[in-house]
């Protein structure tokens, strides 16, 4: 662990990088992007993190455990979604429901929120699952073994 | 119908020229048998197409082949292949006169039913008119947000992204199935219970043997 130039330029554009995806999650509706692209960004940061700390501190800052969990919370927030509006008396999927009444479709907004906030989740904890699973196999390897 | 002509802009210089190092990209990872060359160059790969996908006005996709393709994959193959070896096996070049054929047929066939293609940008391709057409003129009413992909996305093709998210899930899923003994402890290597036990009955078979 002897690059100090990685370390302190991934301590700088760890926040930054999960601000981004979090401005490309809720800004999808306006502009490019939406819940896959910011779920990829936000493990993004976090791969950088173990690459330069290690994955020991990349564990230990967001636990297998969690994502474990956060990977079945994304698609139940999506399936929820889903249900709640069958609940509401609409379609499966159907967001006017959620606020019928509304005179700008808000309901639409509200339901493709929900349904990328759960994208974004879903998407976010399996790519952090996956590099945890691959890298965790190996113990750490020389810079020059590549 | 009047016959639609795409306008020729400067920019189709920038988009043969992106396809040209594509082709060139290609090209070299086929060539290269070094494993660490070919996830860079596969990511510079996926670059490259992020931009071409710029040039074609597919911001969304070329976001996502930017984010998905470039980073994280490049990051996920460089993690697969700590767990094999660093080169390909080298292989044996000979001629495959069926191969090529085929190869050569069905690329031909590819050129061929390109003349029949409409258009670039033509407004009444299949691809731009019916439902397409659509979700263009119904978004602003139907749903009133300003990016159409989005709401195609979450909103009229729910179902097909909920979809989507399973596969992704399912993906992670496998992940923990298959390799999810060995990183759970964290970065040590964890041997496999067959392979440490076919391991040492080699050994005490070895050993057996001295002894005899």
């Amino acid at each position: 662990m002897e690059h100090l130039i990685l370390r302190v330029t991934t301590r700088l554009l760890f926040a930054p990088i999960i601000l981004f995806a979090l401005y490309v999650q809720f800004h999808g509706e306006y502009g490019p992007g939406g819940g896959f692209q910011a779920g990829v960004i936000f493990a993004v940061a976090f791969v950088l993190h173990a690459f330069c700390f290690g994955l020991e501190a990349c564990k230990k800052a967001l636990p297998q455990k969690a994502l474990t969990i956060a990977m079945a919370l994304g698609v139940l927030i999506y399936a929820g979604t889903g249900l709640a509006t069958m609940f509401l008396g609409g379609n499966f999927l159907g967001y006017t429901e959620i606020d019928p009444d509304s005179a700008h479709h808000a309901g639409q907004h509200y339901g493709i929120i929900l349904v990328e906030l759960g994208v974004g989740v879903a998407v976010a904890a399996t790519m952090l699952t996956i590099f945890y699973h691959f890298t965790g196999r190996e113990p750490d390897i020389d810079p020059e073994d590549w | 119908m009047t016959e639609f002509h795409t306008p020729v802009t400067p920019i189709i210089l920038l988009d043969l020229s992106l396809l040209t190092m594509m082709v060139f990209v290609a090209i070299a990872m086929l060539r290269s048998r070094h494993l660490f060359a070919v996830v860079m160059l596969s990511g510079i790969y996926s670059l490259l197409s992020a931009a071409f996908f710029v040039s074609l006005d597919a911001v969304d996709v070329a976001f996502t082949e930017a984010a998905v393709g470039a980073g994280v994959s490049t990051v996920l193959m460089l993690a697969g292949m700590l767990l094999t070896a660093r080169r390909e096996k080298p292989v044996t070049p000979g001629r495959q006169p069926v191969a090529l054929a085929a190869v050569i047929a069905g690329g031909a066939a590819l050129f061929y039913a390109t003349i029949d293609m409409p258009a670039f940008g033509d407004p009444n391709a299949p691809a731009n008119a019916y439902v397409g057409q659509l979700y263009v003129e119904r978004t602003p009413g139907d749903i009133e947000i300003p990016n159409i992909v989005t709401a195609v996305l979450a909103s009229y093709r729910g179902f097909d992204t909920l979809g989507e998210v399973v596969v992704v899930f399912t993906a992670g899923v496998a992940v923990i199935l298959l390799l999810g003994v060995g990183s759970v402890r964290g970065g040590r290597r964890v041997a496999d219970r067959n392979g440490a036990a076919n391991g040492s009955g080699v050994g005490a078979g070895a050993k057996k043997e001295e002894r005899g």
